[in-house]
């Protein structure tokens, strides 16, 4: 599904060069829940952004699904967004005149979907996620868990094929984030890849696998083969994470 | 790229920013409003102008008699010049181009008419067929002075319709014979003429009855003929050379302005219509000037808006939009935002119009009518469409431009 190769990025901070990402390898295959930690200035946002097609990187290799992303032009990088890449931010990032239903027929409507049909779709996804009681409903009438969901809502309505979440429960209190969890996890069943972007270890022990990087470099890469199911507070592997 | 879903996102935003909306299109319905107003106004005075030349043939020259104002050929200034009917045959003759002619032998005074014991009295003009098309005299009944009338010495007359409801009324006066002075005429026509009330009431006569009737001998007052298609070069030498033969003829310096008065419609007209087209390109330059400084408002405004919206359209990037597609959402907006408020100003601008036009005088000659025609008002919604797209361009190229990372980090 993903594939880097030796990526690297720099931002230019004035006259000097920022150097975020260092060389990252990286595969990852469909339907894997995978969540990328790291301290801050690791490089972990930068990450996504790349892999979302948000930003581009300067050096090295990214294929996504087989399709190599250098000098991708923004007209193709925008369709690959609509059509294979749905996104989760930690501040939501939801239209703030829009209401629920509005928000999440909104992708579809960028896919060229007809009006009556993206309406009845985002009804039905809205429901998968338990909000079909506040569809009408404006963002700021929402609770923060409440408008991450319609996120995820946005982000799976066109069925993609990754779906990317930016620190999804950074916001939220931990039981909202468990339940927000619960539902990431229950993507991972319909085939989607999800890469979730986290500095909790908790909500990190809650994947298939974990990646740690530091300071633009993978430091380590494993698999959580003891994954906790949302709900609990501690987990093993978050523990030994932590004491690393 | 801009279907009916998309034309819904559009009102969709613009109804969530009622006030900027409200604001941006005042200055685009500002702007229309003064182009309409001000092209209505320079109509008004285009066709005040028009209407001051409206009762004559435009593209006439006219000659009458003075007194000689310099010595020539040993003869003393103060001679008085009179025309006569050799003059106006050499004239018309002689002169190339010359397309309608007539002489007028005039009758001095008001003269006394009666029809019956109807009385009335009445100027007299006494003329050649020709001119008719010189006076632009409607006749409404009846026939004008013919050629036969002239030959003939027919005591025949055209009078005016103010003449012929002084005399006759409601009654029928094709055929009847009206006395001038206790001389019997028949009128054979009835005219109307669009300059003044004094036009309307006039008596016109052929010439040579005139001349005769009233002890006129072969005198003749004036002498006028249109000049066909000639260029306003090719009138103004006609001018000259119906200066040189009546100088010829009466022995008078041909630089001397007042033995002989001529007068150009065609130069008077055209001087007008460079001063009108002065007028009209000012009051386009001033109009679209302010149309301008509204583009240049909606482009400022939607610029604040594209930045204020950097946040929603990196979003919609990131759910998929394409560059084209931010690109024709900032336009259309634009397009409608001016496109709709120019409307408006239009309207507000034509209402305008409408009430002052209702509100002027019906025998004001300044300033007539002012009212824009469709083309204008077409010329305008396709300026305002154009202005709507300049405003939106380089908003919209700028909001396209923006990475979707950087458009989503503004907060």
């Amino acid at each position: 599904m993903i594939r880097l190769r030796n990526l690297h990025k720099s931002y230019a901070m004035g006259a000097s060069k920022l150097h975020v990402l260092k060389g990252i390898d990286l595969e990852v295959g469909r339907g894997e829940l995978v969540s990328v930690m790291g301290a801050s200035g690791s490089g972990k946002s930068t990450l996504m952004n790349i892999l979302g097609l948000l930003d581009r990187f300067d050096e090295g290799e990214y294929r996504l699904d087989g399709e190599d992303m250098s000098e991708l032009s923004e007209t193709r990088a925008a369709q690959l967004r609509s059509r294979h890449i749905g996104f989760v931010f930690q501040s939501f990032h939801l239209i703030p005149f829009k209401n629920a239903v509005e928000n999440v027929a909104l992708p579809l409507f960028y896919q060229g979907v007809p009006r009556r049909e993206r309406n009845r779709r985002a009804a039905e996804i809205l429901d998968k996620v338990g909000l079909a009681d506040r569809a009408v409903h404006l963002p700021r009438e929402l609770s923060g868990g409440q408008q991450q969901r319609v996120a995820i809502a946005r982000s799976l309505v066109t069925s993609p094929k990754m779906l990317l979440a930016d620190e999804p429960t950074g916001a939220l209190d931990s039981g909202t984030s468990y339940e927000i969890m619960k539902v990431l996890q229950s993507v991972q069943g319909d085939g989607v890849s999800v890469i979730i972007i986290t500095h909790e270890h908790d909500i990190a022990g809650m994947t298939d696998r974990i990646i740690h990087l530091v300071d633009g470099r993978v430091d380590w890469d494993r698999s959580n083969l003891r994954r906790e199911p949302a709900g609990h507070e501690e987990s093993e592997v978050a523990a030994a994470a932590a004491g690393s | 790229m801009i279907d009916l879903d998309t034309w819904q996102e559009i009102l969709d935003t613009i109804r969530s920013n009622k006030l900027r909306t409200a604001l941006t299109g005042f200055a685009v319905a500002w702007g229309i409003f003064m182009l309409v107003v001000l092209l209505g106004s320079g109509q008004g005075l285009a066709q005040g102008v028009e209407y001051q030349f409206r009762d004559d043939a435009m593209n006439s020259i006219w000659t009458s008699s003075g007194r000689t104002s310099k010595p020539y050929k040993g003869l003393q200034p103060g001679r008085q010049i009179r025309f006569v009917n050799d003059d106006y045959d050499e004239v018309t003759t002689r002169i190339e181009g010359v397309e309608y002619s007539s002489a007028r032998f005039m009758v001095f005074g008001n003269q006394q008419v009666n029809y019956g014991r109807e009385y009335g009295s009445f100027n007299i003009r006494s003329v050649h067929p020709g001119h008719r098309v010189l006076e632009r005299t409607k006749v409404t009944e009846g026939r004008y002075i013919n050629d036969l009338d002239i030959e003939q010495f027919r005591k025949v007359a055209v009078i005016g319709i103010l003449v012929k409801q002084a005399l006759f009324g409601e009654q029928p006066a094709l055929g009847e014979l009206i006395r001038i002075n206790g001389i019997a005429f028949k009128v054979v026509g009835i005219f109307e003429d669009e300059g003044s009330e004094q036009e309307q009431e006039l008596i016109y006569l052929p010439i040579s009855t005139a001349q005769r009737t009233f002890n006129g001998k072969n005198r003749v007052n004036q002498i006028l003929f249109t000049t066909g298609q000639a260029t306003l070069e090719q009138s103004q030498a006609m001018a000259e050379e119906a200066r040189q033969i009546l100088a010829e003829n009466h022995d008078f310096d041909p630089e001397d302005k007042g033995a002989v008065f001529v007068q150009n419609a065609v130069e008077n007209f055209q001087r007008f219509v460079s001063l009108m087209q002065g007028i009209r390109i000012f009051i386009w330059v001033v109009g679209i000037g302010t149309l301008l400084a509204g583009v240049v408002g909606v482009s400022n405004i939607m610029l604040v808006a594209v930045k204020e919206r950097t946040r929603e359209i990196g979003i919609r990037k990131a759910l998929g939009a394409t560059p084209r597609s931010i690109v024709g959402l900032i336009l259309a907006e634009s397009v409608l935002i001016t496109g709709f408020a120019g409307y408006l100003g239009l309207m507000a601008g034509v209402g305008v119009l409408a009430v002052v036009s209702g509100a002027l005088p019906a025998e004001s000659s300044f300033f007539r009518n002012p009212q824009v025609d469709l083309r204008v008002a077409l010329w305008a919604t396709v300026l305002l469409v154009v202005a709507g797209a300049i405003a939106g361009f380089f908003p919209a190229r700028r909001a396209a431009s923006v990475q979707p990372v950087v458009a989503l980090r503004d907060e």
